[in-house]
């Protein structure tokens, strides 16, 4: 079963997603591969995991000895953000049959970005158009790692400060959050926690104090926070 | 990390990965959800993106020469790259690239 419509409609919405993740998957391929982990270590994490500032930030867990509940909590409060996307699909999928569970599987965000964006044709079956697209997306991501980890362990070049693509990432969606919400209490919360936990705890607890005490702070601030959003 | 811990911290990140993004799916497709759930949903992925740029900076050492100058100067371009570009292939490379030239090459004391 191949619905050709569907999918060249969704191949050509998906063209900037291409050159996002092909470049950004490569350097998470490479990245891995600098650290000395088998490629396949990289390959499984684009297939499974699929969640481009958590694999990064994965790198830094391995080398920590990051226990696996630290690992669990960090992860779903770095990933916290996608549940808020689930709760703007949720009538869009509804009608998705069994192909729903691998649309919420890999529901990134340029994939929610997307859907949410794109104007849709009428006459194409949606469901199938959801499915290409993020079939696509999560294609180039997997390629990106594939050809990344190829370069890795086939070319000899000084990696020394490649780590620093994981702080410009957070530096980027950062800016893209405030344009969001122009709102400054997130990072002003956001930084004072960080810095808390860095006085207070060892580097291996760091984030999850760092979490944790920002969530206090959420509270506190509240009604900073509720404005302007 | 073994092997064996690796994968296992693969699966946990998995898992965690898909709860995210499920839960909406689970739990409010027919209700609403509570303030409390779209107040955290919503508020929090600015903070989270402040902590994780301190916690990628964690082993660079403030007290000594060059004071972490290096990883400012590099942040700095990266923001001014993005506000003015506004392509984050652009800004992380580019933000990258320099701070790689800056580490691999130029002593700041």
């Amino acid at each position: 079963m191949f619905h050709k419509k569907e999918f060249q409609a969704a191949f050509k919405v998906s063209i900037p997603v291409m050159m996002g993740y092909g470049v950004l998957g490569f350097a998470f391929g490479l990245l891995i591969t600098s650290l000395d982990y088998a490629w396949y270590i990289a390959l499984l994490m684009s297939i499974f995991i699929y969640a481009g500032a958590l694999q990064f930030l994965a790198v830094g867990f391995f080398s920590a000895k990051l226990g696996l509940v630290d690992i669990f909590i960090t992860s779903i409060f770095v990933n916290i953000r996608q549940s808020f996307y689930g709760l703007s699909v949720l009538k869009k999928f509804k009608k998705s049959g069994r192909l729903k569970p691998y649309l919420i599987f890999g529901l990134t965000d340029e994939t929610y970005a997307l859907l949410t964006t794109i104007k849709e044709d009428e006459q194409l079956k949606s469901k199938y158009y959801y499915f290409y697209l993020t079939a696509l997306n999560q294609s180039y991501w997997v390629t990106g790692t594939v050809f990344g980890t190829i370069f890795g362990s086939m070319v000899e070049f000084d990696t020394n400060g490649l780590d620093f693509s994981l702080t410009a990432l957070f530096v980027v969606l950062a800016i893209e959050q405030y344009k969001a919400s122009k709102n400054f209490t997130p990072f002003v919360i956001g930084a004072i926690a960080s810095i808390l936990a860095f006085i207070l705890v060892p580097l291996n607890n760091m984030l999850i104090f760092a979490i944790v005490s920002a969530i206090i702070g959420m509270f506190i601030f509240k009604k900073r926070l509720d404005k302007n959003v | 990390m073994s092997e064996y811990e690796l994968l296992l911290a693969i699966a946990f990140m998995t898992a965690a990965n898909f709860i995210t993004r499920v839960f909406p799916f689970l739990f409010f497709a027919k209700k609403e959800p509570p303030k409390i759930i779209a107040f955290v949903a919503n508020s929090f992925p600015p903070i989270i993106m402040t902590i994780l740029i301190f916690y990628t900076l964690g082993k660079i050492d403030f007290t000594v020469a060059p004071y972490g100058t290096k990883e400012l100067l590099a942040i700095i371009i990266t923001a001014l790259l993005h506000i003015k570009f506004n392509n984050y292939l652009v800004s992380i490379f580019m933000g990258t690239i320099f701070y790689m030239l800056l580490v691999q090459f130029i002593v700041l004391s």
